[in-house]
């Protein structure tokens, strides 16, 4: 199990997010070329791979089989804890 | 040296030349019986001569493992060029074809991935003109 605060610690990781976040329930293959064209990372697919399993461990990402491929859905679920941890609220004038 | 010919491994050679011609539209080039199989092959209709895809058959003990390892990271086994992807798309899941990955630009081009019934993913690609790339790298 990794906690949701080193598994964001990695710029991959949270560029993974954002393309999860704009589209929902990509295979590898899709995430590495979206990766690779649209952000000019090299990284080789295992290294992707490695990332996606932290995000899976962290609980930010799912994972679904469906036909014969498997799929990696975005959970923002685990993000709770940030904002329980330190809550937004107004600054009082002291 | 020229590419005259690739291959494909299919589950099923009679079905594979079904959603070939009648689903993505191909041509049928040979299909000559070589023993219990055949040697069947595809061509693009408006390149009769050009290259050939072999739909081949599928016994061989490591084609299953090869391609399931594949199709599960979603990869593709070939990629064929369109002119408009999004109205391939259209017309190809209006016939009952599976996407895994629909239309994506990925800057220099538009693609995306199917399954073709057979055992494979298959990528389409729509190139952009220069003038509308983008390219991250």
């Amino acid at each position: 199990m990794v906690d949701v605060f080193r598994a964001l610690d990695d710029e991959t990781r949270r560029l993974v997010l954002d393309e999860l976040s704009a589209r929902d329930g990509q295979t590898l293959f899709e995430i590495c070329s979206v990766l690779t064209m649209r952000h000019g990372l090299s990284l080789t697919r295992q290294a992707i791979s490695q990332h996606l399993g932290v995000l899976e461990s962290a609980g930010l990402v799912d994972t679904e089989r469906r036909g014969r491929s498997k799929f990696h859905y975005f959970n923002p679920e685990p993000l709770a804890e940030i904002t329980g941890r330190w809550p937004t609220r107004k600054r009082t004038e002291q | 040296m020229k590419i005259a010919l690739t291959s494909l491994f299919v589950d099923d050679q009679r079905a594979a030349l079904a959603f070939y011609t009648q689903v993505l539209g191909f041509t049928k080039r040979h299909d000559i019986p070589l023993g219990d199989n055949f040697w069947l092959t595809v061509v693009s209709p408006d390149s009769p001569d050009g290259p050939e895809l072999l739909l081949e058959p599928s016994g061989h003990p490591a084609v299953k493992p090869y391609r399931d390892a594949l199709a599960e990271d979603g990869i593709p086994l070939a990629q064929f060029t369109v002119d408009d992807i999004e109205a391939e798309h259209a017309r190809l899941t209006g016939k009952g074809v599976v996407f895994t990955q629909p239309p994506t630009d990925i800057g220099t081009a538009v693609v995306a991935v199917f399954d073709d019934t057979c055992g494979n993913l298959i990528q389409l690609i729509e190139m952009k003109p220069a003038e509308k790339r983008t390219d991250a790298r």
